[in-house]
């Protein structure tokens, strides 16, 4: 089969077919930053930096995306909420911003135009698309306007919310669900091939599925079907298996799997449906040998890769800034080795 | 599982509060409050960690489970009330940054199973050190969520050991879960896969004499 582009082999494996090999996506948030000899701080702060660090990250290990994800808590900031930035780690949201569920009747969302944080990432995605020139897709972020409130005002105080002030919580989902959808298409017209929506509190790690469905299941699919591109539903290491038909039904295109589900299940339950996106650990990862990379990487093809509607990457959307450029190199060249189709010569590997 | 354990994680999980209370009072006139801790609360809260681990329950069950047992115990068990359990010095810290919940579940459990513990909230290096000396802390649980925060535990345990503070570390948190060694890289003394861990863990080190 002729050498397809990065783009070409992710839409034809989202359209469940087999594509030259199967894509990989190393989400190397920070590592750019190292390249260019930054401190992490100083490599979000422009969005010329995390373009070029995004290029010549994929320059190196020649993944099948350009992440235009700069940091979670980039959404926090132009609420107007603290971001604490490490040397070592990706940027956390400070103490939260709404500090009494009452101030939620107040909330209004930020102004994108008006948000220079949100700027530089706009930037930086318009820059890999004119550099990129339409052969690499780029991945644009969103936080879930459910899974956000876990930054805005902390974990426990709105899992109360949820269970003690449905008012509220509905107030806060109407106000979240208009900046998650400004902030989408505006990365979208920005240059973002599509969106990773980003929504752990959904996985059934977080939320059993009756109350999924009450809460973020409704959340995203009004959501969703506003983003005017597609999206892939990320759960952040967390488990989907029990709602992978009603993920399905949000609207969304593609699924983040863990590495606590079976993979070859989590498939079968995709099938047709979503394409699976996953479940390298990337925890481990930091320690892994030549040959760990390469038994992970095969593992996972031969578990998720027939037919297509797979893309290998972490289970956990960004992958840590102490993994080192050896275990990267090990594991493009394993997706290069293994993942060539038709994979019949791919079996598990103990 | 017993009945009784059984007819009190189901009351919690399906936040049944007047049901859980009537298993409690049940079980505390069948055998007093102090054996209850253990036999009931412990022993239900162990069973929905299992049970989460296993990802049959969600962390937001977990979260209203240990809300509702907490609330409940400390209507019979009120903090300072003599009756609570002989222990060592007790701490709960989240380790430099500001995702909370696991230290919050942590803190239910304990309170639950009748110990008093300080709640640090969010420390770094410098003030968990001045913390737990000031405090005289025994045993301090620390949980994170991030990779970079679990790996700077180790700065702790090498500058707790270099002041002569004799304080176990327990930890928890999704990096200890997803990379089974790394607690014993940091230098910890424990890990708990799970919040409800903690009170199983804490007889462990204190080889079951509270």
């Amino acid at each position: 089969m002729t050498a397809m582009t990065s783009l070409q082999r992710v839409l034809a494996t989202m359209g469940n077919r087999e594509p030259d090999r199967v894509p990989y996506f190393l989400s190397l948030t920070m590592h750019g930053a190292r390249e260019l000899g930054l401190s992490i701080k100083e490599y979000f702060s422009k969005g010329e930096l995390v373009a070029e660090g995004q290029l010549r990250m994929r320059a190196k290990y020649g993944h099948d995306c350009l992440n235009g994800f700069s940091y979670a808590p980039v959404e926090v900031e132009a609420w107007g909420g603290e971001v604490i930035f490490s040397d070592d780690g990706p940027p956390n949201s400070g103490a939260p911003f709404i500090r009494s569920p009452e101030e939620i009747g107040r909330l209004t969302p930020p102004s994108i135009a008006d948000s220079p944080c949100l700027q530089e990432v706009l930037k930086a995605q318009q820059i890999m698309k004119s550099r990129a020139g339409g052969e690499v897709p780029i991945v644009g972020v969103v936080v879930s306007p459910f899974s956000a409130p876990v930054m805005q005002m902390g974990f426990a105080p709105y899992l109360d919310l949820i269970f003690e002030q449905p008012s509220l919580f509905e107030r806060l989902m109407a106000v979240n669900e208009e900046f998650c959808v400004a902030w989408a298409n505006a990365q979208l017209a920005a240059g973002a091939t599509f969106i990773c929506y980003f929504d752990p509190v959904s996985s059934a790690s977080i939320v059993p599925r009756d109350l999924y469905l009450k809460t973020g299941f409704p959340v995203a699919k009004r959501t969703i079907a506003r983003i005017k591109g597609a999206t892939a539903t990320h759960f952040a290491s967390g488990r989907c298996l029990s709602v992978v038909g009603d993920v399905a039904d949000t609207g969304t295109k593609a699924i983040g799997v863990s590495v606590l589900e079976d993979l070859k299940t989590v498939k079968e339950a995709c099938r047709g449906r979503l394409t699976v996106v996953g479940n390298l650990n990337a925890i481990e990862m930091r320690h892994w040998s030549d040959e760990d990379a390469e038994r992970s990487v095969r593992n996972a093809i031969a578990a998720a890769g027939a037919g297509g509607g797979f893309i290998l990457a972490d289970n956990h959307g960004e992958i840590p800034w102490q993994v080192p450029e050896p275990v990267l190199y090990a594991i493009a060249e394993s997706v290069r080795r293994w993942g060539r189709y038709p994979l019949a010569q791919v079996e598990e590997h103990g | 599982m017993n009945e009784p354990v059984a007819a009190f994680k189901n009351a919690l999980l399906a936040l049944d509060r007047v049901s859980a209370q009537e298993v409690l009072q049940e079980s505390i006139d069948r055998q007093g409050v102090v054996p209850t801790l253990e036999t009931l609360i412990t022993a239900s809260l162990t069973e929905i960690g299992r049970s989460w681990e296993a990802g049959e329950l969600a962390l937001s069950q977990i979260y209203m489970a240990g809300r509702i047992c907490e609330n409940l115990i400390e209507t019979f068990l009120p903090l300072g009330d003599p009756g609570r359990r002989n222990q060592p010095r007790l701490a709960v810290a989240v380790y430099e940054d500001y995702h909370m919940l696991g230290k919050r579940l942590v803190h239910s459990v304990l309170r639950s199973a009748g110990y008093e513990l300080r709640d640090y909230g969010r420390v770094d290096l410098d003030s968990a050190l001045r913390l737990v000396a000031e405090d005289r802390i025994e045993i301090l649980f620390i949980s994170v969520l991030m990779l970079h925060s679990a790996l700077h535990i180790a700065d702790l345990r090498q500058r707790l050991n270099l002041a002569g503070l004799p304080v176990k570390i327990v930890v928890g948190g999704a990096p200890f879960c997803f990379d089974q060694g790394l607690w014993r890289e940091v230098g910890a003394d424990a890990m708990g896969r799970n919040a409800s861990d903690a009170a199983v863990i804490l007889q462990e080190l204190t080889g079951g004499g509270l």
